[in-house]
Protein backbone atom coordinates (compact mmCIF):
# COMPACT_ATOMS: atom_id res chain seq x y z
CA UNK A 1 0.00 0.00 0.00
CA UNK A 2 1.63 3.23 -1.03
CA UNK A 3 1.20 5.91 1.97
CA UNK A 4 -0.40 9.55 0.86
CA UNK A 5 2.00 11.91 0.77
CA UNK A 6 0.77 14.95 3.25
CA UNK A 7 1.16 18.61 2.17
CA UNK A 8 4.64 19.76 2.98
CA UNK A 9 4.45 21.37 6.51
CA UNK A 10 7.03 24.58 7.41
CA UNK A 11 8.52 24.14 11.24
CA UNK A 12 11.00 27.40 12.13
CA UNK A 13 14.54 26.85 13.14
CA UNK A 14 15.58 30.34 14.34
CA UNK A 15 15.76 33.22 12.64
CA UNK A 16 17.59 31.69 9.81
CA UNK A 17 16.43 28.49 9.13
CA UNK A 18 13.16 26.26 8.81
CA UNK A 19 12.18 22.79 8.18
CA UNK A 20 10.01 21.43 5.73
CA UNK A 21 8.58 18.41 6.72
CA UNK A 22 6.68 16.00 3.91
CA UNK A 23 5.57 13.25 5.91
CA UNK A 24 5.63 10.77 9.31
CA UNK A 25 8.15 8.23 10.26
CA UNK A 26 11.03 6.32 7.86
CA UNK A 27 9.19 5.87 4.40
CA UNK A 28 10.80 5.28 1.56
CA UNK A 29 8.34 7.14 -0.83
CA UNK A 30 8.71 10.09 2.08
CA UNK A 31 12.40 10.31 1.46
CA UNK A 32 12.39 9.89 -2.29
CA UNK A 33 10.06 13.18 -2.29
CA UNK A 34 13.00 14.92 0.21
CA UNK A 35 15.65 14.30 -2.10
CA UNK A 36 13.44 15.25 -5.14
CA UNK A 37 12.69 18.48 -3.71
CA UNK A 38 16.39 19.20 -2.66
CA UNK A 39 17.31 18.37 -6.28
CA UNK A 40 15.29 21.00 -7.56
CA UNK A 41 15.58 23.63 -5.02
CA UNK A 42 19.14 23.28 -5.11
CA UNK A 43 18.73 23.37 -9.28
CA UNK A 44 16.92 26.51 -9.06
CA UNK A 45 18.97 27.60 -5.84
CA UNK A 46 17.11 30.93 -5.19
CA UNK A 47 18.88 33.88 -3.85
CA UNK A 48 19.63 33.85 -0.13
CA UNK A 49 19.47 30.30 0.38
CA UNK A 50 22.57 29.23 2.12
CA UNK A 51 21.88 25.46 2.23
CA UNK A 52 19.81 22.70 1.75
CA UNK A 53 20.39 19.67 3.91
CA UNK A 54 17.87 17.02 3.06
CA UNK A 55 17.17 14.20 5.97
CA UNK A 56 14.80 11.10 6.24
CA UNK A 57 11.42 12.78 6.18
CA UNK A 58 12.10 16.38 6.15
CA UNK A 59 14.39 19.34 4.51
CA UNK A 60 16.34 21.71 6.36
CA UNK A 61 16.77 25.37 4.94
CA UNK A 62 19.20 27.69 5.85
CA UNK A 63 18.80 30.95 4.71
CA UNK A 64 19.93 35.05 4.84
CA UNK A 65 16.91 37.09 5.76
CA UNK A 66 18.41 39.90 4.29
CA UNK A 67 18.33 38.36 0.56
CA UNK A 68 15.03 36.33 0.91
CA UNK A 69 12.29 35.97 3.17
CA UNK A 70 10.86 32.81 4.76
CA UNK A 71 7.27 32.38 2.88
CA UNK A 72 8.54 33.41 -0.31
CA UNK A 73 10.87 30.34 -0.13
CA UNK A 74 8.33 28.39 1.43
CA UNK A 75 5.49 29.70 -1.30
CA UNK A 76 8.07 28.56 -3.75
CA UNK A 77 8.65 24.72 -1.85
CA UNK A 78 4.32 24.48 -1.66
CA UNK A 79 4.26 25.25 -5.47
CA UNK A 80 6.97 23.33 -6.78
CA UNK A 81 5.57 20.24 -4.55
CA UNK A 82 2.85 19.81 -6.72
CA UNK A 83 4.96 19.39 -9.97
CA UNK A 84 7.53 16.94 -8.72
CA UNK A 85 8.01 13.52 -9.80
CA UNK A 86 9.56 11.43 -6.50
CA UNK A 87 9.96 8.72 -9.28
CA UNK A 88 12.44 10.47 -11.02
CA UNK A 89 15.82 9.21 -9.24
CA UNK A 90 18.15 11.47 -11.47
CA UNK A 91 21.71 9.84 -10.73
CA UNK A 92 21.09 7.69 -7.80
CA UNK A 93 23.90 4.95 -7.74
CA UNK A 94 24.59 1.72 -6.20
CA UNK A 95 27.93 2.00 -4.47
CA UNK A 96 30.06 -1.35 -3.92
CA UNK A 97 31.41 -1.50 -0.64
CA UNK A 98 33.99 -4.26 -0.01
CA UNK A 99 33.30 -5.64 3.83
CA UNK A 100 36.43 -8.12 5.75
CA UNK A 101 33.51 -10.02 7.93
CA UNK A 102 34.31 -11.05 11.59
CA UNK A 103 37.59 -11.77 13.51
CA UNK A 104 39.09 -8.47 14.60
CA UNK A 105 37.24 -6.60 11.98
CA UNK A 106 33.81 -7.89 12.97
CA UNK A 107 34.07 -8.33 17.16
CA UNK A 108 30.78 -8.89 17.70
CA UNK A 109 29.40 -11.18 14.73
CA UNK A 110 28.85 -13.71 17.29
CA UNK A 111 26.17 -11.74 19.11
CA UNK A 112 25.02 -11.08 16.09
CA UNK A 113 25.35 -15.05 15.06
CA UNK A 114 23.70 -15.49 18.32
CA UNK A 115 20.64 -13.04 18.39
CA UNK A 116 19.52 -14.58 14.98
CA UNK A 117 20.23 -18.75 15.72
CA UNK A 118 22.52 -18.57 12.77
CA UNK A 119 26.41 -19.21 11.37
CA UNK A 120 28.90 -16.86 10.56
CA UNK A 121 28.53 -17.76 7.29
CA UNK A 122 25.08 -16.77 6.89
CA UNK A 123 25.15 -14.19 8.45
CA UNK A 124 27.74 -12.69 6.04
CA UNK A 125 25.31 -13.71 3.44
CA UNK A 126 22.56 -12.08 4.53
CA UNK A 127 23.83 -8.94 5.27
CA UNK A 128 26.15 -8.25 1.48
CA UNK A 129 22.73 -9.56 -0.40
CA UNK A 130 20.36 -6.58 -0.01
CA UNK A 131 21.07 -2.83 -1.74
CA UNK A 132 20.63 -0.32 1.10
CA UNK A 133 18.91 2.78 0.55
CA UNK A 134 20.55 5.67 1.85
CA UNK A 135 17.72 7.87 3.52
CA UNK A 136 20.30 10.41 4.82
CA UNK A 137 23.55 11.43 5.46
CA UNK A 138 24.39 13.22 8.69
CA UNK A 139 26.01 13.06 12.47
CA UNK A 140 29.61 12.92 11.32
CA UNK A 141 31.13 13.10 7.79
CA UNK A 142 29.70 10.24 5.69
CA UNK A 143 27.93 8.64 8.20
CA UNK A 144 24.83 6.93 5.70
CA UNK A 145 21.57 6.15 7.90
CA UNK A 146 20.83 3.04 5.90
CA UNK A 147 17.20 1.27 5.47
CA UNK A 148 16.31 -2.54 4.27
CA UNK A 149 18.42 -4.31 6.82
CA UNK A 150 16.86 -8.36 6.92
CA UNK A 151 14.54 -8.14 9.84
CA UNK A 152 16.79 -11.62 11.15
CA UNK A 153 20.00 -9.59 11.57
CA UNK A 154 18.54 -7.16 13.88
CA UNK A 155 20.72 -6.90 17.10
CA UNK A 156 20.46 -4.80 19.65
CA UNK A 157 23.09 -1.76 20.90
CA UNK A 158 25.82 -3.29 23.31
CA UNK A 159 25.39 -2.80 26.62
CA UNK A 160 28.86 -0.33 26.70
CA UNK A 161 29.55 1.57 23.91
CA UNK A 162 32.79 1.45 22.49
CA UNK A 163 34.95 4.52 23.74
CA UNK A 164 36.65 4.29 20.01
CA UNK A 165 35.08 2.77 17.40
CA UNK A 166 37.22 2.25 14.19
CA UNK A 167 37.25 3.98 10.81
CA UNK A 168 35.88 1.65 8.52
CA UNK A 169 33.64 -0.43 10.82
CA UNK A 170 31.13 -1.81 9.81
CA UNK A 171 27.97 -2.42 12.48
CA UNK A 172 24.45 -3.36 13.04
CA UNK A 173 22.16 -1.79 15.96
CA UNK A 174 18.52 -2.61 16.29
CA UNK A 175 17.00 -2.34 12.95
CA UNK A 176 19.71 -0.58 11.54
CA UNK A 177 23.17 -0.86 9.36
CA UNK A 178 25.88 1.06 8.48
CA UNK A 179 29.12 2.12 8.55
CA UNK A 180 31.89 4.43 10.49
CA UNK A 181 33.41 6.74 8.08
CA UNK A 182 35.58 8.44 10.83
CA UNK A 183 36.51 6.60 14.50
CA UNK A 184 34.42 7.52 16.96
CA UNK A 185 32.56 6.53 20.30
CA UNK A 186 29.66 4.19 19.47
CA UNK A 187 27.73 1.13 20.26
CA UNK A 188 26.77 -0.43 17.49
CA UNK A 189 27.44 -4.30 17.19
CA UNK A 190 30.90 -4.52 14.91
CA UNK A 191 30.68 -7.64 12.07
CA UNK A 192 33.19 -6.73 9.85
CA UNK A 193 35.48 -3.32 8.12
CA UNK A 194 35.95 -2.00 4.86
CA UNK A 195 39.01 -1.10 3.66
CA UNK A 196 37.61 1.93 1.57
CA UNK A 197 38.24 5.58 3.27
CA UNK A 198 34.36 6.82 3.47
CA UNK A 199 35.62 10.27 3.73
CA UNK A 200 38.58 11.89 2.53
CA UNK A 201 38.82 15.64 2.32
CA UNK A 202 41.91 15.39 0.47
CA UNK A 203 39.79 13.43 -2.31
CA UNK A 204 38.28 15.41 -4.81
CA UNK A 205 35.13 14.60 -3.46
CA UNK A 206 35.44 13.67 -0.14
CA UNK A 207 32.11 11.35 -0.39
CA UNK A 208 31.70 7.97 -2.32
CA UNK A 209 27.95 8.26 -2.33
CA UNK A 210 25.15 10.88 -1.17
CA UNK A 211 21.78 9.81 -0.01
CA UNK A 212 19.57 8.39 -2.12
CA UNK A 213 22.35 5.86 -3.77
CA UNK A 214 22.25 2.27 -2.22
CA UNK A 215 24.94 0.59 -0.58
CA UNK A 216 26.42 -2.93 -1.39
CA UNK A 217 28.61 -5.24 0.80
CA UNK A 218 30.81 -7.56 -0.87
CA UNK A 219 32.27 -9.89 0.83
CA UNK A 220 36.31 -9.87 0.83
CA UNK A 221 38.87 -11.85 2.45
CA UNK A 222 41.74 -10.18 4.74
CA UNK A 223 44.51 -10.29 2.15
CA UNK A 224 41.90 -8.59 -0.13
CA UNK A 225 41.43 -5.92 2.80
CA UNK A 226 45.30 -5.35 3.16
CA UNK A 227 46.02 -5.12 -0.87
CA UNK A 228 42.98 -2.35 -1.05
CA UNK A 229 44.58 -0.68 2.01
CA UNK A 230 47.94 -0.46 0.55
CA UNK A 231 46.89 1.01 -1.89
CA UNK A 232 45.69 4.30 -0.11
CA UNK A 233 41.86 2.94 0.71
CA UNK A 234 40.52 3.98 -2.51
CA UNK B 1 54.23 32.48 4.77
CA UNK B 2 56.44 33.08 7.35
CA UNK B 3 56.67 31.58 10.73
CA UNK B 4 55.37 33.52 13.41
CA UNK B 5 54.55 32.52 16.20
CA UNK B 6 55.20 29.23 18.65
CA UNK B 7 53.22 27.99 21.49
CA UNK B 8 55.18 27.60 24.69
CA UNK B 9 51.83 26.68 26.22
CA UNK B 10 48.56 26.12 24.75
CA UNK B 11 46.05 27.30 27.16
CA UNK B 12 42.59 25.50 27.77
CA UNK B 13 41.59 24.61 24.37
CA UNK B 14 43.09 26.61 21.63
CA UNK B 15 41.97 26.20 17.96
CA UNK B 16 42.51 27.92 14.58
CA UNK B 17 38.82 29.28 13.44
CA UNK B 18 37.25 31.00 10.33
CA UNK B 19 33.86 31.83 9.58
CA UNK B 20 33.00 27.82 9.10
CA UNK B 21 32.91 25.22 6.38
CA UNK B 22 29.58 26.34 5.08
CA UNK B 23 27.41 23.76 2.40
CA UNK B 24 28.38 20.34 3.57
CA UNK B 25 26.07 20.02 6.12
CA UNK B 26 23.76 17.39 4.47
CA UNK B 27 26.83 14.99 4.02
CA UNK B 28 27.26 15.11 7.43
CA UNK B 29 30.08 17.95 8.23
CA UNK B 30 29.47 20.34 10.63
CA UNK B 31 30.01 24.07 9.86
CA UNK B 32 32.42 24.33 13.35
CA UNK B 33 33.84 28.10 13.12
CA UNK B 34 34.06 30.77 15.40
CA UNK B 35 31.56 30.87 18.28
CA UNK B 36 31.30 34.70 18.55
CA UNK B 37 31.05 36.23 15.22
CA UNK B 38 31.66 39.91 16.66
CA UNK B 39 34.71 39.20 18.52
CA UNK B 40 36.10 37.21 15.25
CA UNK B 41 35.37 40.06 13.06
CA UNK B 42 36.64 42.71 15.28
CA UNK B 43 40.09 40.84 15.82
CA UNK B 44 40.50 40.86 12.31
CA UNK B 45 39.32 44.68 11.42
CA UNK B 46 41.77 45.62 14.23
CA UNK B 47 44.82 44.35 12.36
CA UNK B 48 43.86 45.17 9.16
CA UNK B 49 42.48 41.81 7.80
CA UNK B 50 39.70 40.73 5.84
CA UNK B 51 36.78 39.75 8.35
CA UNK B 52 36.40 36.29 7.90
CA UNK B 53 40.96 35.68 8.16
CA UNK B 54 41.96 32.68 10.02
CA UNK B 55 42.32 33.71 14.05
CA UNK B 56 42.59 31.72 16.92
CA UNK B 57 40.02 30.84 19.63
CA UNK B 58 41.00 30.85 22.90
CA UNK B 59 39.01 28.96 25.47
CA UNK B 60 38.85 30.32 29.46
CA UNK B 61 42.41 29.81 29.69
CA UNK B 62 44.91 31.85 26.95
CA UNK B 63 48.12 30.48 25.82
CA UNK B 64 51.61 31.67 25.94
CA UNK B 65 53.77 32.10 22.73
CA UNK B 66 56.68 33.16 21.35
CA UNK B 67 56.76 35.89 18.77
CA UNK B 68 58.67 34.91 15.46
CA UNK B 69 57.94 37.64 13.17
CA UNK B 70 57.70 41.22 13.72
CA UNK B 71 53.53 42.10 13.31
CA UNK B 72 50.57 43.63 14.91
CA UNK B 73 48.39 41.66 17.31
CA UNK B 74 44.80 41.63 18.90
CA UNK B 75 42.86 40.16 20.88
CA UNK B 76 39.24 40.42 21.53
CA UNK B 77 36.25 38.68 23.34
CA UNK B 78 36.37 37.21 26.63
CA UNK B 79 38.93 39.16 29.03
CA UNK B 80 41.63 37.85 29.76
CA UNK B 81 45.13 39.18 31.20
CA UNK B 82 47.19 39.52 28.32
CA UNK B 83 50.87 40.23 29.17
CA UNK B 84 53.84 40.84 26.30
CA UNK B 85 57.33 40.35 27.95
CA UNK B 86 55.22 40.35 31.13
CA UNK B 87 53.93 44.06 30.54
CA UNK B 88 50.10 44.22 30.44
CA UNK B 89 48.56 45.21 27.04
CA UNK B 90 44.88 45.83 26.73
CA UNK B 91 42.21 43.90 24.58
CA UNK B 92 40.35 45.65 21.36
CA UNK B 93 42.95 47.17 20.25
CA UNK B 94 46.49 46.44 17.79
CA UNK B 95 50.07 46.00 19.42
CA UNK B 96 52.89 46.00 17.72
CA UNK B 97 54.91 42.52 18.55
CA UNK B 98 58.85 41.36 17.40
CA UNK B 99 60.89 38.46 17.35
CA UNK B 100 61.68 37.17 20.95
CA UNK B 101 58.81 38.97 22.42
CA UNK B 102 56.48 36.42 25.30
CA UNK B 103 53.02 36.90 24.57
CA UNK B 104 51.09 35.40 27.62
CA UNK B 105 47.23 35.34 27.65
CA UNK B 106 46.07 34.14 31.09
CA UNK B 107 42.83 33.01 32.86
CA UNK B 108 39.59 34.11 31.95
CA UNK B 109 38.11 37.06 33.79
CA UNK B 110 34.87 37.58 32.33
CA UNK B 111 33.53 35.76 29.42
CA UNK B 112 34.63 32.36 28.29
CA UNK B 113 36.15 32.73 24.68
CA UNK B 114 38.19 34.76 23.07
CA UNK B 115 39.88 35.61 19.63
CA UNK B 116 43.18 36.59 18.88
CA UNK B 117 44.32 38.17 15.05
CA UNK B 118 47.77 38.60 13.84
CA UNK B 119 48.42 40.79 10.58
CA UNK B 120 47.77 38.37 7.18
CA UNK B 121 46.29 35.80 9.18
CA UNK B 122 47.53 32.00 10.41
CA UNK B 123 48.66 30.62 7.24
CA UNK B 124 46.94 26.74 7.03
CA UNK B 125 45.41 24.63 4.26
CA UNK B 126 41.90 25.02 3.54
CA UNK B 127 39.85 21.78 4.07
CA UNK B 128 36.10 21.79 2.11
CA UNK B 129 36.41 25.41 1.66
CA UNK B 130 37.07 26.48 5.08
CA UNK B 131 40.39 26.56 7.48
CA UNK B 132 37.75 25.98 10.63
CA UNK B 133 38.92 23.33 13.08
CA UNK B 134 36.68 20.62 13.36
CA UNK B 135 38.19 18.54 15.91
CA UNK B 136 35.56 15.73 15.83
CA UNK B 137 37.09 14.32 12.16
CA UNK B 138 40.52 15.94 12.73
CA UNK B 139 40.20 18.65 9.46
CA UNK B 140 41.07 22.16 9.21
CA UNK B 141 43.16 24.34 11.13
CA UNK B 142 46.46 23.38 12.58
CA UNK B 143 46.21 19.12 11.32
CA UNK B 144 42.63 19.21 12.50
CA UNK B 145 43.56 19.42 16.30
CA UNK B 146 43.84 22.08 18.78
CA UNK B 147 47.08 23.87 19.53
CA UNK B 148 50.09 21.47 22.02
CA UNK B 149 53.56 23.03 23.01
CA UNK B 150 55.78 23.68 20.43
CA UNK B 151 53.71 24.02 17.46
CA UNK B 152 54.58 26.43 15.35
CA UNK B 153 51.99 28.19 13.10
CA UNK B 154 52.91 30.63 9.94
CA UNK B 155 51.02 33.70 9.18
CA UNK B 156 50.68 35.20 5.57
CA UNK B 157 52.21 38.20 4.24
CA UNK B 158 50.73 41.17 5.10
CA UNK B 159 51.58 44.98 5.47
CA UNK B 160 52.07 46.12 9.12
CA UNK B 161 49.34 48.94 10.15
CA UNK B 162 50.35 52.66 9.72
CA UNK B 163 48.89 52.86 13.11
CA UNK B 164 47.55 51.25 16.02
CA UNK B 165 43.59 50.30 16.07
CA UNK B 166 41.13 50.54 18.75
CA UNK B 167 37.64 49.85 19.15
CA UNK B 168 35.95 52.51 21.53
CA UNK B 169 34.99 51.50 24.73
CA UNK B 170 31.16 52.45 23.86
CA UNK B 171 31.16 49.21 21.49
CA UNK B 172 33.01 46.62 23.53
CA UNK B 173 30.65 44.48 25.08
CA UNK B 174 30.33 42.68 28.12
CA UNK B 175 29.93 39.49 28.82
CA UNK B 176 27.77 39.27 32.20
CA UNK B 177 27.41 35.88 34.38
CA UNK B 178 23.85 35.94 33.82
CA UNK B 179 22.08 36.22 30.13
CA UNK B 180 19.13 36.47 28.61
CA UNK B 181 19.03 34.90 25.06
CA UNK B 182 16.18 34.97 22.75
CA UNK B 183 14.67 32.19 21.40
CA UNK B 184 11.86 31.29 18.53
CA UNK B 185 9.55 28.70 19.78
CA UNK B 186 10.31 25.65 16.86
CA UNK B 187 11.01 23.03 15.36
CA UNK B 188 9.43 20.94 17.39
CA UNK B 189 7.36 23.27 20.17
CA UNK B 190 3.95 21.52 19.68
CA UNK B 191 5.68 18.48 21.58
CA UNK B 192 5.25 21.13 24.91
CA UNK B 193 2.87 22.43 26.50
CA UNK B 194 3.73 23.34 30.54
CA UNK B 195 7.49 23.08 29.22
CA UNK B 196 7.44 26.08 26.88
CA UNK B 197 6.04 27.79 30.26
CA UNK B 198 8.77 26.52 31.90
CA UNK B 199 12.23 27.21 29.63
CA UNK B 200 10.88 30.80 28.90
CA UNK B 201 10.36 31.55 33.04
CA UNK B 202 13.57 29.53 34.60
CA UNK B 203 16.72 30.16 35.45
CA UNK B 204 19.38 27.30 33.77
CA UNK B 205 22.74 27.13 34.86
CA UNK B 206 25.38 26.11 32.39
CA UNK B 207 27.26 22.67 33.55
CA UNK B 208 30.79 21.22 33.16
CA UNK B 209 29.47 19.91 29.86
CA UNK B 210 29.80 22.67 27.89
CA UNK B 211 31.62 23.01 24.02
CA UNK B 212 31.67 23.55 20.81
CA UNK B 213 29.13 20.70 20.00
CA UNK B 214 26.99 21.51 22.49
CA UNK B 215 26.11 23.17 26.31
CA UNK B 216 23.91 20.90 28.54
CA UNK B 217 22.38 22.73 31.26
CA UNK B 218 20.66 22.20 34.64
CA UNK B 219 17.21 23.80 35.85
CA UNK B 220 13.38 23.26 36.25
CA UNK B 221 12.68 20.06 34.47
CA UNK B 222 11.31 20.37 30.21
CA UNK B 223 8.40 17.67 30.33
CA UNK B 224 7.61 16.76 26.97
CA UNK B 225 3.80 16.68 26.42
CA UNK B 226 1.57 13.38 27.39
CA UNK B 227 0.95 11.17 24.69
CA UNK B 228 4.04 12.70 22.43
CA UNK B 229 6.84 10.17 21.57
CA UNK B 230 10.26 11.09 23.47
CA UNK B 231 12.07 11.40 20.62
CA UNK B 232 11.87 12.51 16.77
CA UNK B 233 13.03 10.87 13.55
CA UNK B 234 16.49 11.85 13.10
CA UNK B 235 16.48 15.36 11.46
CA UNK B 236 18.95 18.41 10.94
CA UNK B 237 19.97 20.82 14.21
CA UNK B 238 21.08 24.00 13.54
CA UNK B 239 23.57 26.20 16.22
CA UNK B 240 21.28 27.41 18.61
CA UNK B 241 18.52 24.48 18.23
CA UNK B 242 17.27 23.70 22.48
CA UNK B 243 16.94 20.15 22.51
CA UNK B 244 15.44 17.91 24.89
CA UNK B 245 16.54 14.54 25.77
CA UNK B 246 15.15 11.93 28.23
CA UNK B 247 16.36 13.59 31.50
CA UNK B 248 14.60 16.65 30.52
CA UNK B 249 17.52 19.29 31.01
CA UNK B 250 18.49 21.23 28.11
CA UNK B 251 21.02 21.30 25.82
CA UNK B 252 21.75 23.88 23.41
CA UNK B 253 23.26 22.68 20.25
CA UNK B 254 26.26 24.39 18.56
CA UNK B 255 28.08 24.67 15.53
CA UNK B 256 29.71 20.69 15.90
CA UNK B 257 26.93 19.11 15.51
CA UNK B 258 24.43 18.08 12.49
CA UNK B 259 21.82 15.51 13.42
CA UNK B 260 19.75 15.00 16.71
CA UNK B 261 17.07 12.62 17.74
CA UNK B 262 15.81 14.88 20.31
CA UNK B 263 12.59 17.16 20.18
CA UNK B 264 14.04 20.80 19.84
CA UNK B 265 11.84 23.05 21.24
CA UNK B 266 12.99 26.56 20.51
CA UNK B 267 16.03 27.47 18.44
CA UNK B 268 18.07 30.78 19.80
CA UNK B 269 18.71 33.61 17.54
CA UNK B 270 21.68 33.61 15.47
CA UNK B 271 22.44 37.21 16.82
CA UNK B 272 22.83 35.53 20.49
CA UNK B 273 24.94 32.53 19.65
CA UNK B 274 27.71 34.97 20.56
CA UNK B 275 26.18 35.35 24.30
CA UNK B 276 26.34 31.40 24.96
CA UNK B 277 29.46 30.98 23.65
CA UNK B 278 30.52 33.47 26.42
CA UNK B 279 29.01 32.10 28.69
CA UNK B 280 30.89 29.47 31.27
CA UNK B 281 30.09 26.20 33.73
CA UNK B 282 28.31 28.04 36.43
CA UNK B 283 26.57 30.89 34.88
CA UNK B 284 23.23 31.26 34.05
CA UNK B 285 21.39 31.55 30.85
CA UNK B 286 17.42 32.59 30.90
CA UNK B 287 15.72 32.43 27.71
CA UNK B 288 13.09 35.26 26.14
CA UNK B 289 10.37 33.65 24.15
CA UNK B 290 10.47 36.20 20.62
CA UNK B 291 8.75 35.58 17.09
CA UNK B 292 10.03 35.50 13.67
CA UNK B 293 9.50 38.81 12.71
CA UNK B 294 10.97 40.22 16.17
CA UNK B 295 13.62 37.28 15.44
CA UNK B 296 14.65 39.63 11.76
CA UNK B 297 14.08 42.64 13.43
CA UNK B 298 17.26 41.99 15.84
CA UNK B 299 18.90 39.90 12.99
CA UNK B 300 18.84 43.75 11.25
CA UNK B 301 20.34 45.65 14.64
CA UNK B 302 22.99 42.89 14.70
CA UNK B 303 24.00 43.53 10.69
CA UNK B 304 24.12 47.02 11.65
CA UNK B 305 26.27 46.51 14.59
CA UNK B 306 28.93 45.09 12.41
CA UNK B 307 28.31 47.51 9.91
CA UNK B 308 29.25 50.44 12.79
CA UNK B 309 31.80 48.10 13.73
CA UNK B 310 33.57 47.91 10.07
CA UNK B 311 33.42 51.75 10.17
CA UNK B 312 34.89 52.71 13.17
CA UNK B 313 37.94 50.00 12.42
CA UNK B 314 38.49 50.92 9.02
CA UNK B 315 38.47 54.46 9.60
CA UNK B 316 41.09 54.40 11.97
CA UNK B 317 43.33 53.72 9.76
Amino acid sequence: MKTPLKKPVCRLAGDTGFLVEFGEGIDPAVNAKVRAMAGAVRHSMPKGVIEIIPTYRSLLFIYDPALIQPDTLFKMIEDMDTRINPEDEGDAKVVEIPVCYGGDFGPDIHNVCESAGLDEDNVIRIHSQPEYLIYMVGFTPGFAFLGGLDERLYTPRLTTPRTLVPQGSVGIANNQTGMYPIASPGGWQLIGRTPLKLFDPQRENPFLYQAGDKIKYIPISKAEFEQIQKGGGQ
Amino acid sequence: MTKALKIIAPGGYTTLQDNGRIGFQNMGVPVSGVLDHFAFRAANLLVGNPENTVTMELTVMGPSMEVLKEMDMAITGAHMDVTVNGKNVPQWQSFRVVPGDLVTVGQVQEGCRSYLAVNGGFDVPKVMGSAATYVGAGIGGFNGRPLKKDDVLDSKKAQLLSKPRRLPEAQIPCYPSEVIVRAIPGPQADYFDAGLKTLFSSDYMVTAKADRMGYRLMGDAVPIKEGMPKSIVSEPSVPGSIQIPADEQPIILLVEQTVGGYAKIATIISSDLGRVAQATPGDKIRFEKIDLKTGHAVFFEEKKRMETLRETLTRSS
